[in-house]
């Protein structure tokens, strides 16, 4: 490869921290993101080997308490919202539109300065001595009886808070205004309808949980009574605006997984996926009515029972297009030609993870059993499902399907086929159990529980080993192929999408000739019947 | 029995815990049919249409509205009978509770403190006959904790500032599980309570084991008497203040033209902010209890001037 690709551009430390190139900050994104899924990934690892038996034998209340929020923070903020938009994102939505760069390339290098800075300020917290909210923060808990670092933990929180809004405001601009000619709407990948309903929801919940945090803050500093009951407040008005943030966030952090499912399923079966508009609309759809249905993590905290009943409808209507998306993908293997490369298995254990996700979804929106599996295990079951069974499993694909692209280099197949197998068993060892101890009644955030909860406690533990020793072969496989692995050619699983008519890796500017859009995505209608039937 | 499908399941104890039951194996079946033929086409597909299988990819289906109208039609039917269904029984377990036998209970990190009306209190257990609907009076003293007994399917938050009731019932005698289920600090997974359900006759007994050192209406009264409030509500005083005798669950008119029922919550409001709901015809002229009395104390004075309309507490 004598032609310089933008990692061998340059190879000055000045040149990674000073670049505007989307590729390069792409990879900032990543290897700071991995070190944050590490240690959020061990203090997961800590909380489930302390649950393997009743009692409190590794650590005592105060570190479980802390554990757990660490856990929470960590893993929500600083690697699940920012996961997909900010790596595979930030590197492939100026390659799939035909574009150089991202509309606003200083920007984005200044989301990941924020975005660091917020990280930093966040890991000082919970290594000066830790936070024991839990990730929610809730009030009075927070503002007057937790002798931790909230105030510190908070303020990282808030101010990674910026840089998924201008991460949000740089896509939402990119997407209107760099598109190829002849890119029109209805021919953008789907992974960008995504992005893009994601970007929505960033640009406009996000100050919210700005705002939240900034009135937590002063509560605690100045007592001014907006969360204190003893002077005239409502400790219950923090969770509406925090979940008015937080559950349209659960939709920022399966939006983009649920793009990049739609890639791989079009891609490993060599078809269009089956009826594009409804899928492309469903995002929107699910970012819209997303912001509608806050008030379902509140059915038993004092709420009205109309509000409750309100809450409860529009939760079932999100639900409606989660459900036809899980349909669409189905009938696009239909009559396919299917291809079980390591980015398809992960495909494919998403649809199911994500399937049973969405349906214990349902259990929880449904009153009356909420009332029951409300902040029990179930809880904990229902959104892990979501959140890694759905949207690490997403990530984990399309990292495998982009990585030729991003690294010019082949990992191992075997290795990845293994790692992916391994991840799902590990993952359902770890969190089926859960939905039965939620039903059994098991609370959650409990450090010590009565034995009998004990057997279903250590089948989760066990398959939390299992799942971290599976999240940790990547790390050996593909750390060895970025090096050392075979050459990538620049479009080695033969896709139709603009990012794979560029070389692999891309020059620094992505395209040597402006490309020209003449068709709609996934023709791989040609491709497909070009290969012979009876081979 | 249906519920013996569910092999972890223990039943509910309770007559809307049986709804609930039948709900939850409802939501099972349904999701049981939906993962099955899911997972049964991904299966078929996937063996059928693999790379290099020799199979028919000819005559694919058209692309056509059908499928998707169809498929989100169903889905929308399926979910809106789920939400009538949840829904339905969601206001029969949160019913307004019938005022018949009240318990107390302060939640307090990390501790349920239970009281009786005659006075017993108990912590982190509570004695209850079975077969009887029982009204729950909870407060929190410090920060949000949540009331969960698993056996009965129920659970509600118990937030500082304001009075929850809750009605109980459980239908045979024995031991179960009272969880703290919103997370409340250190040791939150410590502060487990015991529900002993008795017969009534049992129960009986026990109350009178256990020896108070008295109702709760008359430490109430002293209270009452303590705090100095009998001065103006007690007659004979020299400021006019509002009698309280037979004010208990009647409506009040209130200065501002509107009227309030005389609840437990509006009782503990007037103490803790007099000038916010003040009754009409008199000066708000109350000091505010509020940082003065505890849960506990503000409980008994309610307790006491329940009393005083003459309800059996």
């Amino acid at each position: 490869m004598s032609e310089k690709n933008y990692l061998t551009a340059d190879f000055t430390l000045r040149s990674w921290f000073f670049t505007t190139d989307h590729k390069r900050i792409a990879i900032l994104y990543f290897a700071s993101l991995i070190v944050f899924f590490f240690i959020g990934g061990a203090a997961a690892t800590a909380i489930r080997i302390e649950l393997a038996t009743p009692q409190a034998d590794l650590v005592s209340s105060d570190i479980y308490n802390r554990l757990f929020t660490m856990h929470g923070i960590i893993m929500v903020w600083f690697f699940l919202i920012p996961s997909i938009p900010n790596t595979l994102g930030n590197f492939i939505v100026p390659l799939m539109i035909g574009a150089r760069d991202l509309a606003f390339p200083r920007l984005n290098l200044m989301s990941w300065y924020i975005f660091m800075l917020g990280g930093c300020t966040t890991l000082f917290a919970i290594f000066a001595g830790g936070v024991d909210t839990g990730w929610t923060f809730y009030t009075p808990f927070s503002t007057l009886y937790s002798n931790s670092y909230v105030i510190v933990a908070a303020a990282g929180v808030f101010i990674a808070g910026f840089s998924s809004i201008l991460t949000g405001l740089n896509f939402i601009v990119t997407i209107h205004r760099l598109r190829a000619p002849g890119l029109t709407w209805y021919r953008l990948p789907l992974f960008l309808w995504s992005l893009y309903a994601t970007s929505v929801i960033l640009v406009l919940a996000t100050p919210v949980l700005a705002i939240t945090l900034l009135l937590m803050a002063t509560e605690r500093f100045f007592g001014v009574g907006i969360f204190d009951p003893r002077i005239g407040g409502d400790p219950l008005l923090f969770q509406h605006l925090f979940w008015f943030y937080s559950h349209p966030a659960v939709y920022i952090m399966i939006l983009p997984g649920m793009g990049v499912i739609n890639e791989l399923i079009s891609c490993f079966s060599r078809k269009q996926v089956f009826g594009y508009k409804f899928v492309a609309w469903c995002s929107l759809a699910i970012a819209a009515v997303g912001f509608l249905v806050w008030g379902h993590h509140m059915f038993v905290s004092g709420q009205s029972l109309i509000a409750s009943l309100v809450f409860s409808f529009m939760s079932f209507i999100v639900a409606v297009p989660s459900a036809i998306k899980v349909f669409n993908w189905t009938a696009t293997l239909h009559k396919g030609s299917i291809h079980f490369d390591a980015p398809m298995l992960y495909a494919l254990a998403f649809i199911g993870l994500f399937t049973i996700g969405g349906l214990t979804g349902l259990f929880l929106a449904c009153l009356a059993f909420d009332v029951h599996a409300t902040d029990t295990y179930f809880v904990v079951a229902h959104f892990h499902y979501i959140m890694v069974g759905g949207m690490v499993t997403a990530y984990f694909g399309g990292l495998h399907y982009w990585w030729p692209k991003i690294t010019g280099r082949l990992y191992s197949e075997y290795w990845a086929r293994t790692a992916a197998v391994l991840i799902f068993f590990g993952f359902n060892l770890t969190f089926f159990p859960q939905f039965i101890l939620g039903a059994e009644g098991m609370p959650r955030r409990y450090h010590v529980y009565p034995p009998e909860f004990q057997l279903w406690n250590v089948l989760s533990s066990g398959g939390a080993v299992i799942l971290a020793v599976a999240y940790l072969m990547p790390v050996f496989y593909l750390g060895y192929s970025a090096f050392f692995g075979r050459r990538a050619p620049a479009n080695p699983w033969d896709a139709p999408g603009l990012e794979w008519q560029t070389s692999s890796p891309p020059p620094e500017f992505n395209f040597t000739v402006q490309p020209v859009v003449t068709r709609d995505p996934y023709q791989y209608n040609e491709a497909f019947e070009a290969e012979p039937q009876n081979a | 029995m249906w519920r013996q499908w569910i092999p972890f399941w223990h039943p509910g104890l309770s007559p809307h815990s049986g709804d609930v039951d039948l709900l939850f194996t409802g939501l099972l079946i349904a999701s049981a049919l939906v993962v099955g033929l899911l997972f049964f086409l991904l299966t078929l597909f996937c063996a059928r249409y693999r790379a290099g299988n020799q199979t028919d990819r000819d005559h694919r289906v058209k692309k056509s509205w059908h499928w998707e109208v169809s498929w989100t039609a169903a889905s929308f039917v399926c979910f809106l009978g789920l939400f009538v269904w949840g829904a339905t029984v969601y206001f029969q377990i949160y019913r307004t509770p019938a005022d018949e036998h009240d318990i107390f209970i302060v939640a307090k990190q990390w501790m349920w403190k239970t009281q009786h009306p005659g006075g017993q209190a108990e912590i982190d257990a509570l004695h209850i006959p079975v077969k009887r609907p029982i009204r729950l009076v909870m407060a929190s003293q410090d920060v949000i904790h949540s009331f969960f007994i698993p056996a009965l399917r129920l659970k509600h938050d118990v937030v500082p500032g304001r009075y929850q009731d809750l009605e109980i019932e459980i239908d045979k005698p024995g031991h179960y599980h009272l969880f703290c289920a919103e997370y409340c600090g250190t040791d939150h997974s410590g502060m487990i309570g015991e529900i002993v359900a008795m017969d009534p006759a049992d129960f009986s007994n026990w109350l009178t084991q256990q020896a108070p050192s008295s109702p709760l209406a008359s430490e109430g009264g002293q209270l009452f008497r303590e705090l100095g409030c009998s001065g103006c509500h007690g007659g004979g005083g020299t400021i006019r203040a509002p009698p309280l005798e037979g004010v208990y669950g009647k409506p009040v008119p209130l200065s501002d033209g509107t009227t309030v029922i005389a609840d437990d919550k509006y009782i503990r409001d007037s103490i803790l902010m007099p000038r916010s709901q003040v009754v009409a015809s008199y000066q708000p002229l109350m000091p505010s209890f509020e940082g003065k009395v505890s849960e506990d104390q503000l409980l008994r004075l309610v307790v006491y001037i329940k009393s005083l309309a003459g309800h059996p507490t």
